[in-house]
C-alpha cells in the first residue's frame, strides 16, 4: 500500500509502515542521523533527523515517525536546523576536543555534522574526562567512554547483529554510560571480539586497537576482498598504506555478511606482515652440493650441515624442482609423485595444480585438506 | 560429500546461507560448532531463532554455545549420529509424519531403508545415544511440524568411520520430510576452509576434474586429453592425502609437491607422518610461513597470502566471489599461480614431445588469473559462465553457471534431483573404530576454537588472537576433574595408543563426563599427535571425533 505525503513541498510516494526518514532518503531528501543505522532498530534518542510536520506539536525524529497520509513534513526550517544545532552543541559539550589525534578523525559521523552544522564549540565548555581513556583490555577494541554521545549504536549492533548482548547502558540522567556485561570488560561479559559495535560506532569511543595512529582514513586505500579463513566467505576492505595492509573494514555491500565479521576477519590480518614470512626461495645444502639426502636424521637435534638451508635465486629453486621432479616421474612412474594442492588458495590455483598433476606429470595423484 | 553424492547426485550445501536464515521454519545443527567455525553463518542462526522464532534443533556431544539459542539440545555419544537419525526417522514414519507424496514422487530406495529404521525403536535408541526418550520424541516432533527445515553439518559428522553413511542419513531424513529443492531447506555441510569448495570443484581430488567429471569415464579422459594435448591420462582414481604419506613407505610414493598445506599438524597420526616424512625422497613446499611440514622439505618456495594476489575462492553455499591484490608479494615471495605456471613450463620443456601443442589448452602463458578462469569455464560445466567481467560487475553467481547469460544457481535440486531421483539409503549403526576402555577411558574429540583457525600457521602469527587464547586448552568435565583432583591451573597428560600431550585444562559443563576436547592449533599439543588414521572407507576421512584416550594429571 501506498502513503502520499510532502517532504519540503515535494509531493512523495512511500510504502505504508515506512518512516519519515526512510520515504525521504529514498526521495533524495538529506536528513542527518547520528543514533539511527539501517541495519538496527531505530531509537530516535540523538534527535538529529527531526523534522516538523504540519499541525504536529513539536519536533518528530524522523527515523521513528511512521508515514501517514497527507501529512506535511519540513526537513530543513529554521526550528528544525535550530534544533539539530543545539542538540550538536549539548553533544560536544560534553565531548574531548580531541580531533587532531583521535583516531576517528576523518571517519566521524559526529565531526562531520559539527562541520555541516558549523557548530561553535559551547562555551561552557568541556569539564574534562569522566572516564578512563583506554579503560578495557580487550586487545581488538579500544574503549574510550568519553567520546561516546550514548547513541546506543553499540549495543544494538551487538544484541541484533552479534546477538551476543554485551553492551548495555548503566546510570541515569548525565551519568548514563555504556558498559559490558554488569560494568565488567568486554572478554568477561563474553565478547567474541567480532568488533561489529567498532564498525557501527559513529564517534571514536569504539575503535580498532591495532590500526591506531597508523593511517587517517581518507589516507588508505580501500581494495575489497574476501576472507582467507572460513567457507563462510565474507567479504571486507583491505586498508592499505604504503604497500602495508593496516587493517580491515566492513565493506556494508559485502554479499553474504554485510557489515558483519567475525575476530579472525576482523583483526586476524597482522599474520600478513609478521616477519617470520618467507620471502626467498631456499634449498637444503645436500642438493647444491650434490650429496645424499640425510633421511631420518632431519628433526634431529643438530641435524647434518648437508640439510642447512640456503637461499638460492627462483630460477635455481625452480629449476632444481622440476629437475627432481622429471627424474622421480622417469624413475618411478607419474604415480610415484604425490600433489597436495590447498583449500586455502584461489580456484585458479587449484586449477592449475590439478593441470601440473594431470597433464604435466600425468598422475590423479592430488588432493587437498577437505577430508580434514 | 561422497555420501551427498550418492543420496542426490551433488556433494554441495544445497541452499543458501541468506535463505536459510531468512526462510527455514526450524534448524537442525549436527556435528556443527556453527558459532565458532562459522562464526557470521552462527550469528545468521541465533538472528533467526531471536527475532523470528525459529526453532532449533542441535545435536552434538558438546554444549556449544549455539545450544543456549537451541529450543532443543540432543546431547548424543560421539559416534552414534546413525542410531540417533534412524531414531527420530523411527518417530516420524510410526506417526505418518513423512511427505509421502515427495517421499513417492521424486525418491526411490524407501522400502528398504523403512526396514531397517524400524529396526531402531526409540528406547534402543536413547540406550545407544544416551538421548532421553522424551527428548527424541519432541526432536520429532520439531521436525515433522516446522516446514521447511534445513539440515547444517560439519567435520562432527564426516570426521568418523561412518562419515559417509553419516551424511547419507541426514540425506535420508530431508527427503522423509521433503525438504530438498525448497528454500529454507536442504542438506547443508558448511564447508570448513575459505575455499574447501573452490579446491573440490576444480581437480583437487584423485576422483575427478574439475567440475566433478569422474576420472573413471573414458568421455572426460578423453575431453582433457584432447584440451590440454596429452596422451595417457589415466582411468583409475589416484591416491588420496591419507592414503599418500603413509604411500611412502610401502614405496609408492618417491616425492610429493604440497602447496599451501601442512600435514605434519593436521594429519591424523602426527609420528607416523613425521616418520613418512623424513623417508621421501623429495618434498617441495610451496608455504607463506615456515610451517611444521617445512622441517622435512628440500625446496621451499615462498608462496603469497590472499592479500597479495588476485583470484577467485568458492564459498561453502558455491558462490565464486573476488579475491583482490591489495599489496604487492612481500620480498621477493610470488603468487602461488605464478609459482605453479613456472614450474609447470619447466617440466614441459625438459619432455616437449609428450604434448600436443597445438592442443587448445595445452600451453601455461597466463598474464593473469581471469585467464586461468577463462580456460577452466571451457573445461567446467558447472563454472562454465563465470567470467571476471560479471563477478566485476558485481553480479553474485553460485554455481553452476551454466553459460555467460545464466544467473547462477542459489538452490539446488528444485523439481529434480543431481541424479534424477534421490535414493534413500539403508544404513546401520555401527560402533566407532576406538571405544573407550579400562586403559583409555575417555572419548577425545578434536576441532578447532574461535580464535584460532586449523594448524594455526596464521593465527597463531597474529598479535591479538594469540592474547586472548595462547596455547591449548583440553576441555574437561568438572565431575572427572574433582575425580583426578584437577583445578583450573592444572596441567594433564592425555594419552592415546598413538601417542601424548601435555595441556592446560579448562573445566566445563560444555563437555560431558567421560569426553575430553582438544583443539590442533598449537604443535606444542598437537591433537594429531592422538589421533589415529582410521578412515572412512570411502570417502578416506580420518575418525577425527572419536578417540580413547587416558587423561592423567600433571603433578
Amino acid at each position: 500500500m501506498t502513503v502520499k505525503l510532502t517532504i519540503d513541498g515535494q509531493p512523495v510516494e512511500a510504502r505504508a509502515g515506512q518512516t519519515v526518514l526512510e520515504a525521504a532518503r529514498a526521495h533524495g531528501f538529506r536528513i542527518p542521523t547520528l543514533c539511527y543505522h539501517k541495519d538496527l532498530s531505530p531509537t530516535g534518542n540523538c534527535r538529529m533527523c527531526v523534522v516538523e510536520v504540519e499541525g504536529w506539536r513539536g519536533l518528530q525524529a524522523a527515523c521513528v515517525t511512521e508515514v501517514q497520509e497527507g501529512m506535511v513534513v519540513h526537513t530543513q526550517t529554521e526550528t528544525v536546523m535550530r534544533d539539530r544545532k543545539l542538540n550538536l552543541e549539548l553533544m560536544l559539550a560534553n565531548h574531548p576536543m580531541e580531533c587532531l589525534t583521535c583516531e576517528a578523525n576523518g571517519d566521524c559521523e559526529l565531526q562531520d555534522l559539527a562541520y555541516e552544522y558549523q557548530v561553535d564549540v559551547p562555551q561552557w565548555g568541556f569539564k574534562g574526562n569522566r572516564y578512563p581513556v583506554d579503560s578495557d583490555p580487550n586487545p581488538f577494541i579500544h574503549v574510550d567512554m568519553n567520546k561516546c554521545i550514548l547513541c546506543r549504536r553499540c549495543v544494538l549492533a551487538c544484541a541484533e547483529i552479534q546477538v551476543r548482548d554485551v553492551w548495555g547502558v548503566a546510570q541515569r540522567g548525565f551519568d548514563e554510560v555504556i558498559v559490558a556485561g554488569a560494568g565488567t570488560d568486554l572478554l568477561s561479559a563474553r565478547c567474541e571480539s567480532c568488533g561489529q559495535c567498532v564498525a557501527y560506532c559513529p564517534t571514536g569511543a569504539l575503535t580498532n586497537r591495532m590500526e591506531i595512529g597508523v593511517g587517517r582514513t581518507y589516507d588508505l586505500e580501500k581494495i575489497t576482498t574476501t576472507c582467507t579463513y572460513c567457507g563462510v566467505g565474507c567479504q571486507f576492505d583491505l586498508l592499505v598504506k604504503d604497500e602495508r595492509v593496516v587493517g580491515v573494514a566492513s565493506n556494508p555491500e559485502a554479499p553474504v555478511n554485510g557489515m558483519a565479521l567475525c575476530v579472525k576477519g576482523r583483526y586476524g590480518w597482522d599474520f600478513i606482515h609478521h616477519p617470520e614470512r618467507l620471502t626467498r626461495p631456499r634449498v637444503r645444502r645436500y642438493l647444491l652440493e650434490g650429496g645424499e639426502k640425510p633421511k631420518g636424521h632431519q628433526l634431529d637435534e643438530n641435524p647434518p650441515r648437508a640439510w642447512d638451508w640456503v637461499e638460492v635465486s627462483w630460477e635455481e629453486a625452480l629449476d632444481l624442482t622440476a629437475r627432481k621432479l622429471h627424474e622421480t616421474r622417469r624413475q618411478y612412474g607419474p604415480d610415484s609423485i604425490g600433489i597436495f594442492t590447498s583449500a586455502k588458495c584461489t580456484n585458479e590455483e587449484n586449477y592449475l595444480m590439478n593441470k601440473l598433476a594431470r597433464q604435466v606429470l600425468g598422475t590423479h595423484n592430488i588432493d587437498h585438506c577437505a577430508r580434514l | 560429500m561422497t555420501g551427498l553424492v550418492a543420496s542426490y547426485g551433488s556433494g554441495a550445501m544445497s541452499n543458501s546461507m541468506d535463505d536459510i536464515a531468512q526462510l527455514a521454519e526450524a534448524f537442525f545443527v549436527i556435528g556443527s560448532n556453527t558459532t565458532e567455525q562459522h562464526p557470521v553463518f552462527g550469528t545468521m542462526l541465533r538472528r533467526a531463532v531471536r527475532f523470528r522464532g525459529a526453532k532449533l534443533i542441535v545435536a552434538d556431544p558438546r554444549r556449544i554455545d549455539l545450544t543456549e539459542f537451541a529450543t532443543l539440545h540432543l546431547q548424543q555419544r560421539p559416534g552414534t549420529d546413525i542410531a540417533l537419525l534412524n531414531g527420530l526417522m523411527h518417530i516420524i514414519l510410526q506417526n505418518g509424519w513423512e511427505d509421502k507424496a515427495f517421499v513417492a514422487k521424486r525418491t526411490e530406495g524407501f522400502e528398504e531403508f523403512r526396514e531397517t529404521v524400524m529396526r531402531y525403536p526409540p528406547d534402543k535408541v536413547a540406550e545407544i545415544t544416551g538421548v532421553p526418550l522424551e527428548k527424541l520424541y519432541q526432536a520429532a516432533e520439531i521436525m515433522a511440524q516446522s516446514k521447511p527445515m534445513a539440515v547444517m553439518w560439519a567435520m562432527g559428522i564426516t570426521q568418523h568411520i561412518t562419515g559417509v553413511r553419516n551424511v547419507m542419513s541426514l540425506a535420508n531424513l530431508q527427503m522423509l520430510l521433503g525438504n530438498v529443492g525448497v528454500p529454507g531447506g536442504g542438506v547443508n555441510p558448511l564447508r570448513g576452509q575459505n575455499n574447501v569448495q573452490g579446491a573440490c570443484d576444480l581437480g583437487g581430488l584423485p576422483n575427478v576434474y574439475p567440475g566433478y567429471q569422474n576420472v573413471t569415464i573414458p568421455a572426460h579422459k578423453e575431453k582433457f586429453e584432447a584440451a590440454w594435448g596429452v596422451k595417457g591420462l589415466k582411468t583409475e582414481v589416484g591416491m588420496t592425502l591419507t592414503e599418500m604419506v603413509p604411500g611412502i613407505e610401502t614405496g609408492a610414493i618417491h616425492a610429493l609437491y604440497i602447496m599451501a598445506e601442512d600435514p605434519a599438524v593436521s594429519d591424523p597420526d602426527s609420528a607416523h607422518i613425521r616418520h613418512n616424512l623424513q623417508q621421501v625422497d623429495f618434498v617441495a613446499l610451496q608455504e607463506i610461513f615456515p610451517s611444521e611440514t617445512a622441517a622435512f622439505a628440500d625446496v621451499l618456495l615462498p608462496g603469497a597470502s590472499f592479500a597479495e594476489k588476485d583470484g577467485t575462492f568458492t564459498n561453502t553455499e558455491r558462490r565464486i566471489q573476488r579475491v583482490r591484490r591489495a599489496i604487492p608479494p612481500l620480498g621477493e615471495s610470488r603468487p602461488d599461480w605464478v609459482i605453479i605456471r613456472d614450474l609447470a613450463r619447466r617440466l614441459m620443456a625438459l619432455d616437449p614431445a609428450r604434448f600436443d601443442w597445438q592442443a587448445p589448452h595445452v600451453g601455461w602463458d597466463y598474464k593473469h588469473p581471469s585467464e586461468v578462469m577463462d580456460e577452466l569455464a571451457a573445461l567446467t560445466p558447472i563454472y562454465a559462465g563465470v567470467r571476471y567481467e560479471r563477478l566485476e560487475k558485481g553480479e553474485r553467481l553460485q554455481w553452476p553457471v551454466k553459460d555467460e547469460t545464466h544467473p547462477g544457481t542459489p538452490i539446488l535440486h528444485v523439481g529434480q534431483f543431481t541424479r534424477g531421483k534421490g535414493r534413500f539409503h539403508a544404513i546401520d549403526h555401527l560402533e566407532p573404530a576406538e571405544g573407550p576402555d579400562e586403559a583409555y577411558p575417555f572419548i577425545m574429540s578434536t576441532g578447532r576454537v574461535l580464535y584460532h583457525w586449523h594448524g594455526g600457521e596464521m593465527t597463531r602469527r597474529a598479535e591479538g588472537l594469540v592474547k586472548v587464547y595462547d596455547e591449548p586448552l583440553a576441555e574437561i568435565n568438572p565431575d572427572d576433574a574433582a575425580r583426578l583432583h584437577l583445578d583450573e591451573a592444572s596441567r594433564v597428560r592425555i594419552t592415546s595408543r598413538r601417542g601424548a600431550i601435555e595441556t592446560a585444562v579448562l573445566i566445563t559443563e560444555r563437555v560431558p563426563p567421560g569426553m575430553v576436547y582438544t583443539n590442533f592449533h598449537f604443535p606444542q599439543a598437537g591433537a594429531n599427535e592422538l589421533t589415529q588414521a582410521v578412515l572412512d572407507p570411502q570417502a578416506k576421512i580420518p575418525e577425527y571425533k572419536v578417540t580413547a584416550v587416558r587423561v592423567e594429571k600433571v603433578a
